[in-house]
């Protein structure tokens, strides 16, 4: 149990996906101007990797590796994923509309998200089982959900901020991520 | 490699077996045109048309919220196929646009200095901007930024000016406004709205009845943009020509100018542009929404009739006019005499409003040639009373039933009706040498200055009260007496006495002195004991009030429930949505606030357009949220105004006296261009709180 948990903050804190990984930049800046957009990606994220970690872990050690095929890993969990989401979409449409309308514009946003990606391809490599697959992927996701959320508030109160002409906008978001990853990076003895 | 191949085959068959079987376990039925439509889009995804993607765009147009011309990407094909899949032309659904709604910007007063924040949403966080002004655009271009499509710049005024052109109603200013002074809507939401405790308005926009955006009029009027004044007024006011001419200008008194110098002669501007539409010999192209299939009855075609009928119109409903009378316009035809309201000038508007699909038919009277059932069983979804007040008051003395004898509304509509050819049949009315018409208000008035053109030797007035306490419009009164109308005033009738054959010949009155105050705030006339007087007279019009003729509700069965008010005026649950107590049923005018000002009567029938429309599209028919109903802004009424140099108002120029009354030709003319420019010149483009200091 001890060990999960260690695992579950070395994915939040210690390897953030977006400030240790710099994976997902793109909604990273892309809908971190207003929390609620930040919220509402971060829920979706969190969704989604849950259940692409879940797919393409069985994938690949069902399927992938028996039969030699690891090539065909990236493509292969392209497509999953793909298939996935659009799965995930008809049924939460049909199911629970109400989800469907809180994530709804997010989901196939994030059908090629590079975040979603790289932690798949990261539980392969690191040749989890399956529940630290399980784990990792909500982890990651939930650390995604984090620095997003964190971004946003940073970048509101940047709007109250005297900031100079040629820093505002985007070129003062992306001081502040770095300046954010240079804060997560505290935490790297810790695991 | 075989494996390869076999492994990717599997993978995608697997996929694409369990994505169909899911697409018909999880089928949500969907309007099967929002895909058609989305194959229509580019399908770019780029979110440019403010939904998020092309498929939530598909859906707004297959819902109606969004035009065909939605997709900003793929251009003007797009729209022609989506239009096509949709059923209607390319551009008919009725665009969103985004309206700027402060009009102050950089004119307000300053309450605070920012060191260099740059963004409207940090202002506004930071004890609400830097504005004295609380509802004021803050300058600093959050909406410049938002606009993907370059559609909004910061004007010279320091506030934001939207080029329609660009702007695709996308709302994303809108949202990044934190003053809410950006406001996406399609042209129909415009027509509904009212007045709200928190608009942007000023002083004299919130006295009109009829609500019109009497500063946005003059500045486009200022610009040389006629057309736009134009069309500026008619969002408000369909019946412009009319009301130029006949209002009795209710703004001019709230009028900021007016407090230290004299007020814009505000009416004059209305009818200038308006004469300037119809002596231009072109109609100004009036847009109307998408046809509903809701059929709604217009009982009456008078002013409130006309304007209820003009806005239904053009909410895509189809309207029916049914008129008792041989011609439209109500009152305004049959009360208003020729020189003051030409009739072709009257019917050339009243076109106006037919051209835009409106049927009418005339000769037909309710309770006489149909009644409300056989509207509903017609198909009517809704029904409109404005029946107007054409029932005379009597005046309760002996004799006023004398052969000489008539009352104000019948004696006009009779000779309209005459002047007109609507009734080659009937006699004329013989016109006395010495005529006295009873009472005070504008019948009165229009009864002796028709009289004076008729040929009357000499025609008086008999008021029970004084000039001052007179509610005729003080231009008319002026104008009655420069045409050499006798006024006899704090005299009250008391009998009429006959010849031997019946016919009038002596006014037996009392004479009165003003007393205590009465509830209208005019001092009560009391009359003086034993002051009876006699006056030799030989024709006798009553002029004192009218009501309306409820007389249909005891025919028609189901008009047994209307609630009828003790002043026999219909009466409605809420003054401000005008729904009686039949649901289906609405009433404005003067049928509901017994005879009134004509651009009341437009702003009822505004009013009620708008509840008919809820009560049409499935709503609840509840009074505007926020309303300023009769009522105006304390913090825009001011005491006094600053720096204010007098500048003379332009009069109005009229026909010479001796040219005028002998004939029935318009006796009021209109104002020149130069005249109108520097009229507008003196308006000081006044909002809530700020004003145009410049001009002051």
């Amino acid at each position: 149990m001890g060990d999960y948990i260690v695992l579950a903050i070395s994915c939040i804190f210690v390897n953030n996906i977006l400030l240790g990984q710099f994976l997902g930049n793109c909604p990273f800046l892309g809908t971190s101007k207003k929390m609620e957009t930040a919220v509402g990606m971060a829920m979706a994220v969190v969704f989604v990797l849950v259940m692409a970690g879940v797919i393409t872990w069985i994938l690949n050690t069902y399927f992938l590796v028996p039969f030699g095929i690891e090539y065909l890993r990236t493509i292969g969990f392209i497509l999953v994923i793909a298939a996935l989401v659009q799965f995930v979409e008809m049924f939460l449409k049909k199911s629970i509309p109400a989800l469907y309308a809180g994530l709804g514009i997010f989901l196939p946003l994030i059908t090629t998200n590079c975040a979603v990606m790289g932690v798949c391809l990261i539980n392969v490599n690191e040749e989890y089982t399956f529940i630290q697959a399980l784990v990792t992927s909500f982890s990651y996701a939930v650390g995604f959900g984090l620095a997003l959320i964190l971004f946003a508030g940073v970048r509101e109160r940047i709007l109250l901020a005297r900031v100079p002409k040629p820093l505002q906008d985007t070129s003062i978001g992306l001081v502040t991520a770095g300046m954010l990853a240079l804060v997560f990076y505290a935490f790297k003895g810790m695991v | 490699m075989v494996e390869a191949i076999l492994f990717m085959l599997g993978l995608g068959a697997a996929s694409g077996a369990i994505l169909s079987a899911a697409s018909k376990v999880f089928y949500v039925y969907e309007d099967p045109r929002i895909a058609e439509v989305e194959n229509c889009l580019a399908g770019a995804n780029c979110g440019g048309c403010g939904y998020a993607g092309c498929s939530a765009a598909a859906v707004a147009v297959v819902a109606g919220e969004a035009p065909p011309s939605v997709c900003i990407v793929a251009g003007a094909e797009s729209a022609a196929n989506v239009a096509a899949v949709m059923g209607m032309e390319a551009g008919a659904a009725e665009p969103l646009r985004s309206y700027n709604l402060c009009r102050g910007g950089e004119r307000a007063d300053d309450k605070y200095q920012y060191m260099g924040i740059n963004s409207c949403r940090a202002l506004s966080m930071l004890y609400g901007g830097k504005r004295e002004c609380e509802i004021g655009c803050l300058g600093m271009g959050d909406c410049v930024k938002a606009c993907q499509f370059d559609a909004i710049a910061l004007g010279e005024d320091g506030f934001p000016v939207i080029d329609e052109l660009k702007c695709v109603g996308c709302g994303a200013c809108a949202e990044a406004c934190p003053k809410n002074i950006l406001e996406v809507k399609k042209m129909s939401d415009k027509l509904l709205h009212f007045n709200q405790q928190d608009d942007r308005i000023a002083p004299c926009t919130q006295t009109c009845p009829a609500q019109i955006d009497i500063p946005k009029y003059i500045e486009q009027i200022r610009k040389g943009d006629y057309e736009g004044a134009v069309n500026t007024i008619r969002e408000r006011n369909p019946l412009l020509l009319a009301c130029g001419r006949v209002c009795p200008h209710p703004c001019e008194d709230y009028c900021r100018r007016g407090i230290e110098d004299e007020a814009v002669s505000i009416n004059q501007l209305k009818r200038f542009v308006a004469d300037y539409e119809m002596n231009s010999g072109k109609r100004l192209p009036i847009s109307c929404a998408p046809d509903t299939g809701k059929k709604v009855a217009i009982v009456g075609a008078g002013p409130a009739g006309l304007s209820c009928a003009f806005f239904l119109r053009r909410l895509g409903h189809s309207v029916t006019i049914f008129e008792m009378m041989p011609k439209l316009g109500g009152m305004i035809r049959y009360g208003i005499p020729e020189y003051r309201l030409p009739k072709e000038v009257l019917q050339w508007e009243i076109d106006g409003i037919l051209k835009l699909g409106v049927d009418a038919h005339t000769n037909v009277k309710l309770g006489r040639d149909f009644e409300l059932g056989s509207l509903v069983a017609a198909g009517y979804d809704a029904v409109f009373m404005g029946i107007g007040a054409w029932k005379d008051y009597d005046l309760g003395v002996e004799g006023e039933n004398l052969n000489g004898c008539y009352t104000g509304i019948n004696f006009l509509t009779r000779f309209a009706k005459k002047q007109q050819g609507d009734a080659p049949l009937e006699e004329a009315i013989p016109i006395g040498d010495k005529c006295v018409v009873i009472g005070g208000g504008n019948t009165a008035i229009d009864c002796v200055r028709t009289l004076v053109r008729l040929g009357a030797k000499e025609v008086s007035i008999v008021y029970r009260r004084t000039r001052n306490e007179m509610p005729a419009n003080m231009v008319e009164i002026e104008a009655a007496e420069h045409e050499g109308i006798k006024f006899h005033f704090l005299a009250a009738p008391t009998k009429v006495i006959g010849d031997e054959n019946g016919h009038v010949k002596q006014l037996e009155y009392l004479k009165m002195e003003l007393g205590e105050p009465d509830a209208s705030g005019r001092r009560r006339p009391v009359p003086i004991a034993g002051s009876e007087t006699l006056m030799d007279i030989d024709m006798l019009i009553t002029a004192i009030g009218q009501g309306p003729d409820t007389a249909f509700v005891k025919d028609g069965k189901r008009l047994d429930d209307l609630k009828i008010t003790k002043w026999s005026t219909i009466d409605a649950l809420n003054p401000e949505t005008l729904q009686t107590n039949i649901p289906y049923v609405f009433a404005a005018g003067d049928a509901y606030t017994g005879a009134s000002l004509v651009v009341e009567a437009i702003g009822g029938g505004r009013r009620a357009a708008r509840s008919i429309h809820l009560y049409l599209t499935g709503q609840e028919v509840t009074a505007p949220p926020k309303s300023l109903y009769k009522e105006h802004i304390p913090e825009s009424i001011f005491e006094s105004v600053e720096g204010i140099t007098p500048k003379a108002r332009t009069p109005m120029p009229e026909l010479p006296v001796e040219e005028r009354i002998q004939s029935f030709v318009e006796s009021d003319l209109v104002i020149t261009e130069e005249d109108a420019i520097y009229e507008a010149n003196r308006c000081l483009n006044c909002c809530r709180t700020c004003y145009d200091k410049d001009v002051a």
